[in-house]
Parts: structure tokens; sequence; C-alpha cells
């Protein structure tokens, strides 16, 4: 009878009543939340990227014209004549202004005619790829339709983009004075970050005995990866420029701030990476005789290189998005030529963005736009490498 | 001694140790009356202790199987190891005793016609052998090492007295021929209460083994309380 | 002096601190050769502390601080001069959990010796990693699958395989920190039974938490309670009869 009653009483106790539906329904809703929160940080990514590729995808294309050039000996002296004093206009003068050097070069040239496909001005440009303000005059639109119509004006793949480096003339400006700047700051990054930043936190993790001393770095370690980067711009400013006379904006001084920039980051990385190592390795070893220098080469560095890797290549990826910094060594510089030495005044892939961004001609928009596209894809692949690597960590032992 | 951490271990050490006084108290009682029914010829007396017999059997394999799961479950270790090897040693001893006992009360029933003619050293014999039971389970209850020495001091004076009987009653029956049916029943009963203080002065070294963990057999009264003053000495 | 001459380790007036505490307040203990001497007693009670005392291990702890003396057969293991590196050589050490090294059984086995330059890689060293397996009774489970990670081994097996990364080194005396507390029954026994072998060669130093293990592995106790060595004797007689009251309280199970 009483186990009748009791079992009716768990069944009642089972039943969804009134409160415990509100509980259902107040979980319900706070998942819904999070998926709010998620759906509206998934629509203002997607819109970045459809905004960013939307306006970069032009500039890998670029206007150019068939024209007659005559390579007479009297373009050496004035170039504006290699060309039909119609079509002038269109054509870059980034372009005509070649024609002497290359007459230059090949002597033979002089005295020919030829038909070939020329750089577009950049209103051109923009007139064809139908962007307002192209600001193309009313009677050079009708004879580039002209031309469209004879087939004599077409959009190339721009591998000028890739292929120049900076310049004052849209349809000339490109990437590679940035792009080469970019590799060899971070080469220069690496370089002094990794090994003192690994270095450090091996000393800090395995060695250090724990006192205040220790302890004080430890707390400066982790305020230095918070503190505004703009602040290690002003740090290599001081120590880097104007006491150790490294000459200004070249990647040298760059690579020396970033550095800086990074070390915390990295040391952090691998203290974190080193911790993980379970402590019943160390004891493996040291109880096997092993020294030190044994323990750590052998068994406790390979288990947390990448953790280390991993950490560094994030803390590198962050120092080549970074202008703040730079920008203060002067590294926001107008670069046409890419950087022979790392003593040569030098920008990079973010600060070069960061010009264009401000140039008032409009054709510089989509190479803003397509110079972050680039930028981007450097970075994914970065963190997608870190990523591998950490998964391979996962997997191996 | 402080509390067992396992409760149940320590409520079944406890109750081990209460069956064993309870069956000792009955082999007690049973060699009182064995006694008893020899002196007054009181048949239904020692037909009483042969039926009580079946009791001290039943608490031996109820105790024996005490042990067992105790030693298989509860993995014993010192002092509750040696109470638990004491006590399966101890209880064939007990066991041995009601028997011994039953074969007084048995001897009694077959020899109703022809009682004993001369008790007076049987008594004394009697007496000492069921002080030494009493001493032994008396140690037992206590941890008392004095009362389990007395115990095996006074085997010697049993024993003295258990050979002085049986000459005296080898001299009664030569003396008259008659009386050899009573002597046989003397001899019997002389042997079986002999055997009995055996018992007990076993019982009483197993507790000396269970107090102090020094086996005391087989060696000499002397040597013993030498061993076991030098351990006393030390504490 | 006889039977000095048995005794492996000799430990006199051992304090030990953790910064201002005292964990071990004085401990003289005799370890004997060729024995498998067992550590009981409750946690805390520094009976692991005091066997990290034995091949100094203690010596990474921080604020770490130790006085007396450690004899191995008669040198003292802290004196001044003492290469503790080396001294882990001839005072080897097991740990409560396997930790095998992350790499093949093979190399987990060869790493000791060849790092202390023993044997060159090759021939020789292929015979030092099967004699030091056949030692652990693991070679029969393991030698089809030498270059397999160690770590794939089951728990039983890998402590068996750091017994022979501990063996391959040819120490004198082998340290045990709760080898079994990670195992199952059976491989526990064999880990036992392995003791057992291995005190032919070794003497081994076995610290537990398992009573009944110490009884069953160990030819002598000693029964450490609060950083005082309470009791030391056969185990056999520490089992059935020991002489002071706290350890017959620990051992019957009454914990107070």
């Amino acid at each position: 009878m009483s186990d009748a009653s009791k079992s009716n009483a768990l069944r009642a106790d089972l039943r969804a009543d009134k409160r415990k539906r509100r509980r259902a329904r107040a979980d319900m809703r706070f998942k819904w939340y999070g998926l709010t929160a998620l759906g509206l940080a998934m629509l203002f990514l997607v819109f970045f990227f459809v905004d960013i590729i939307s306006k970069g995808l032009p500039a890998f294309q670029q206007a150019e014209i068939l024209v007659q050039v005559s390579y007479s000996e009297s373009v050496k002296s004035n170039y504006n004549r290699a060309v039909d004093k119609r079509y002038r206009k269109l054509i870059s003068r980034s372009w005509l202004r070649t024609i002497p050097m290359q007459l230059e070069e090949h002597p033979d040239m002089i005295g020919t005619t030829a038909e070939q496909w020329v750089l577009a001005d950049y209103r051109v440009d923009q007139f064809l790829k139908g962007h307002e303000g192209h600001k193309l005059k009313k009677k050079y639109q009708k004879l580039v339709r002209q031309l469209q119509e004879e087939g004599k004006v077409r959009l190339a793949f721009n591998s000028g983009f890739f292929s120049n480096g900076d310049s004052k003339l849209p349809e000339n400006a490109g990437i590679l004075a940035s792009a080469v700047g970019s590799v060899l700051v971070l080469l220069l990054t690496m370089l002094f970050a990794v090994p003192v930043g690994v270095m450090t936190a091996i000393y800090l993790e395995e060695f250090a005995p724990d006192n205040r001393f220790t302890q004080l770095i430890e707390v400066n370690i982790n305020n230095l990866a918070a503190i505004p980067s703009i602040l290690y711009g002003l740090l290599g400013l001081a120590i880097f420029i104007n006491f150790m006379g490294v000459p200004r904006s070249s990647a040298l001084a760059g690579g020396l701030t970033l550095a800086l920039m990074t070390l915390p980051i990295i040391i952090i990385a691998t203290r974190a990476a080193l911790r993980a190592v379970p402590e019943s390795i160390r004891e493996a070893a040291y109880g096997l005789g092993a020294s030190s220098l044994q323990t750590v080469w052998h068994h406790v560095l390979p288990l947390a290189m990448p953790g280390i890797l991993t950490g560094s290549i994030i803390g590198l990826a962050q120092a080549m998005g970074e202008t703040a910094p730079l920008l203060i060594v002067g590294m926001m510089a107008y670069i046409p030529e890419a950087p022979h030495s790392i003593l040569a005044a030098t920008t990079v892939l973010p600060a070069q963005v960061y010009t264009w961004s401000g140039e008032s001609i409009r054709a510089f928009e989509e190479r803003t736009a397509a110079g972050i596209m680039v930028l981007l894809a450097v970075l994914l692949s970065l963190n997608a490498l870190a990523i591998r690597l950490r998964n391979r960590s996962e997997q191996t032992w | 001694m402080p509390e067992h951490t396992l409760k149940r271990f320590e409520d079944e050490l406890t109750s081990l140790k209460e069956k064993i006084l309870a069956m000792g108290g009955l082999v007690e009682k049973a060699v009182r009356r064995s006694m008893k029914s020899v002196l007054q010829v009181d048949t239904s007396k020692a037909q009483k202790v042969i039926d009580r017999d079946r009791a001290i059997n039943a608490l031996e394999v109820e105790i024996d199987e005490m042990t067992r799961s105790m030693l298989a479950l509860r993995q014993p270790a010192a002092g509750d190891l040696r109470l638990i090897i004491a006590t399966i040693k101890i209880v064939t001893d007990l066991e041995r005793s009601g028997d011994l006992a039953e074969g007084i009360a048995e001897a009694v029933l077959q020899s109703e016609e022809n009682p004993l003619t001369h008790t007076s050293t049987i008594e004394t014999l009697a007496d000492l052998v069921i002080r030494q039971v009493k001493d032994a389970l008396d140690a037992f209850a206590r941890s008392d090492l004095d009362a389990a020495l007395k115990c095996i001091e006074r085997d010697k004076k049993v024993n003295k007295l258990y050979k002085a009987m049986q000459r005296e009653n080898l001299t009664y029956m030569l003396e008259d021929p008659r009386q050899i049916t009573a002597g046989l029943l003397a001899s019997t009963i002389g042997k079986n209460l002999e055997r009995i203080g055996d018992h007990a002065v076993n019982i009483a070294e197993m507790v000396i083994y269970m107090v102090k963990g020094h086996d005391v057999r087989h060696v000499d009264h002397k040597t013993a309380a030498a061993i076991l003053s030098g351990e006393l000495d030390e504490d | 002096m006889a039977t000095d001459m048995k005794n492996k380790l000799t430990i006199r007036g051992l304090k030990l601190w953790y910064g201002d505490f005292e964990a071990l307040h004085g401990i003289d203990l005799d370890i004997l050769a060729g024995k498998v001497t067992a550590f009981i007693g409750p946690s805390g009670c520094g009976k692991s502390t005091f066997l990290r005392c034995l091949n100094r291990m203690n010596d990474r702890i921080a604020g770490c601080r130790v006085e007396g003396d450690v004899l191995l057969e008669g040198n003292d293991i802290y004196a001044p001069d003492v290469d503790v590196v080396q001294l882990r050589t001839h005072i080897g050490m097991v740990f409560q959990k396997p930790n095998p090294f992350p790499k093949s059984i093979y190399e987990n086995i060869a790493y000791a010796p060849r790092i202390h330059g023993m044997v060159q890689d090759g021939p020789d060293m292929d015979e030092l990693v099967e004699t030091a397996l056949r030692k652990a009774s693991i070679w029969d489970e393991v030698k089809d699958k030498l270059q397999q990670p160690g770590t794939a081994l089951s728990g039983g097996q890998q402590q068996r395989l750091c017994i022979a990364r501990t063996i391959a080194v040819q120490p004198d005396v082998i340290l045990m920190d709760e080898p079994c507390s990670a195992l199952d029954p059976i491989a526990t026994a064999k880990i036992e039974e392995l003791m057992d072998e291995l005190k032919q060669e070794y003497t081994i130093v076995i610290v537990t938490h398992n009573m009944q293990q110490a009884a069953r592995a160990s030819d002598y106790t000693a029964y450490f309670y609060l950083g005082d060595l309470i009791e030391y004797g056969e185990t056999s007689q520490i089992f059935t009869a020991p002489s002071n009251q706290r350890t017959e309280d620990y051992i019957t199970g009454r914990f107070g």
C-alpha cells in the first residue's frame, strides 16, 4: 500500500508541472541568448568580409589600352610624344615615364613603332569599373566608349599590384615594397624575440627560485603583454633609434621594436607550454640521473615545442598586423622601392594599408581593401599553421 | 584502545569476544554440573550436561563461521589478528572441554549402581580444575596476564594431584576388588578433569599470545614468566 | 660492525624542513641490503618526503633543507662533493604515476644508459634493453613492439617499463613511491611479484598507502607518523605483534 503511494508520489514529482516547465523555458531562453550573440558576431564578420572583398576584388584587375607607340628619337626627351595626342590623357603617366629609360637600355628599339597594351590612367580604370567619382572628363568618356567598341580597351589581371611599390599614381601603386618590408621586419622580430623569449621562459619556469624578485619579474611580464602597443613604439624610438643609433624607418628598428612587443607574449605562451608538461616527466628524467640541461633539452622542450611554436606564431602574427609602434619609429613612409637591406627605409603591409586609406584619390580605396585582403590572407595562414601545430601536439603522445 | 574506524568490524570483534565468553560460561557450568552429578550421584544432572553439550557445539560452529568470514573480509592485523587466531584455537579447547565434561556425565550414567566410594581427592582435583577454567576465561575476558599465568601455574598442582589420585585409586582397587568398578569410574573422571585442565592451560597460553604476541606454548612456566616479565619491564 | 655490513643505507638523525616547517624530526633507520623495506603511515606522515631524501629528489624543492646523515654503504650522500646527478644513477626511483617518456619503448630503456655513456647504440644497447625488460618481466609482452610508444601500454605495463628503465642504469637501490596506487589488483600483484624477484639484486624501498601491500611485499616495515619513525621491524612482526600502540592502532585500522 505504502509502496504504491510512494510510487505515485514519485510519478507526481517527475511529471512536468508549472514550475518545472518554467525552469525548462528559462534553460531554452538561455540557450537562445547565446545563439543570438553568436549570430550577431557572425553577422558583423560576414558584413566585414563582404564589404572588404567587394571593394578589394576590382583592384586585382586593371584597365589597359591598345595604342600605337612610336619609339622615335624625340621621345627620349619628351615621352609624351610616344603616343597620339588624342590618347595621351588616357594613358598612365607612370608608364609613359618609363619609355626614355627603356630606350636607354634597348637602343635598337629607337625608330620602331608597335601597337601594344599599355596601362591606362586610373580615371579610365575607375570609369570602366563603373565607380562613382572617376573624374574622367566627358570628352574622354566618349573616347573610351569608342575604344571599347573597337575592342581597344580591356580589364586585365593587375600584376603591377604585386610587383610595384607604392606610388602617388593609384594605377601604379602595389604592395611589393611593403610586403618585402613586412617579411624583413617579421624575420628580425622572430630572430630576436623567439630565442630571448624562450630562454627567458625556460629560466623562469625550470630554474628560477620562487622569490620576490622572480615574482616581480613575472608580474611585470604579464603586465607588459597588456600595455598599449604604441608605448613599445616610444620605447623602441628611445632605445634603438635615439640611444643605439639604429636608422629611423629601417626594418631593423621596426623588427626590434616589434620583438620588444612580442617578447611577453612568447614568454607567457612558452611558460604555459612548459607548465603543461607533466611534472612526472621531469621526475622520471631526474630520477634516472639526467642533468637539468638533459631533462629540459631531451624531454621537456620536445613536449612543449608545439605549444611554444603556437604561441610564437600567434605573437608574430600579432606583430605582423601591428601599426601603432611602427608609426613612432617612422615606418609609415612612402616607399616606392622594395628595401635592399635591413637598414634601408622600409614600410610594412598594415602601414601601407593605412597610408592608402588616407589618400584622397578614389582609386586608392579599392587598393586599401585589396591590401587588407592580402594582410588577412597572410594572418589567416599563420593562424592555420598555429592550429595545425597544436592539433599535432595533441595527437602524438 | 581507540575505536575501530570501521564500526561494523568493531561490533564483530565485540560480539566475537562475547560469544567466546558465553561458550566458556557454558563449559564451566558443564564441568561443575558433571562433578555435581558425580558427587551427588544425580543422573538427571548428568543427563542435563549431555543435553547442554549441543549448545556448546552449536556455539563452536557459529564462532568458527564468524572467524572465517572476518579473516576473509576484514584482513585483520596485529592485535585483531591475534584475537581471531586465539579465538580459533580457544574455541577448539572449549569444545573439547565440553566433550570431556559430557564424558564424565556419561560415565556417571553408566555406573549409576556403583558410585564413587572415595571422593575427597577427586573433589579437590575438580575444584582446582574448575578454578583453572575460570582463570583462563577471566584472563581472556580482561586480557589479564596474571590470571593466565595463575592458570598455567595451577596446572602443576593439578598434575601432581591427578597422579596422587590415581595411585590412591589403585591402592583401593588392590585392597578390595569390589571397588574396581568405582575405581575405574574415578580413573575416567580424573583423567577427564586433568585433560580439561590442560585445555584451560592452552586457553591461557593463547590469551598470553593474544595480549603480548608471544608464543609461550611448550616452554616451561619459568621461561614463560621470564619472557613475559622481560616484556613487562619494557612497557 | 658485522651488522653494518648488511646495511645498504644508514640514516642517522635526519631532519627536514620545508621553509620553517619541520617535516621530519630526526629519523634513524638502517635499510638492509637485498631486502624490500616498506614505509607506511597516514598521509602527511613524511614517508614520501623521507623516501625522496634518499636520492635527494627533495633538492629540487625550493625552501627544502635537510640535516643529518644518509650513508650509502658508508658514504654520505649529502656530502658537499657528491654529484647529485651521479647519485641518482646509484639510487633509482619509480614514481606513483607510471611516467614513461613519450618515446618508444626501446628509447625509454636506452635513454639513461646512453646519457650516462654506459654503452654505445647498437647490439650492446639492444642487449641491455632486452636484459632490463626481461628483469622487469615485461619482455614477452613488448618484444614485438619495441618501437611503439611506451605510453600506449596499459598502466601496469607502463609501470613495469618504468622499473625496467630504472634497472637499465644498474642502480644499487630502487626507491618506489606508491608504485601501484594507480594500478588494478592484477597489475599490482605482478609488480609485487617483480619486487620479490628484484630483491635478489637490488635493495628496494617502497612507500605505500596500502598496508596489505606492505604486508605482502616487504621484508621490513617502518611506520611513520607526523614526521617521526614510530616503529621499524620485520614485517611479520609489525603485522602480527607491533610493539608500539600507535603502530597497532594504525595497522588494525583504528585511525581515531
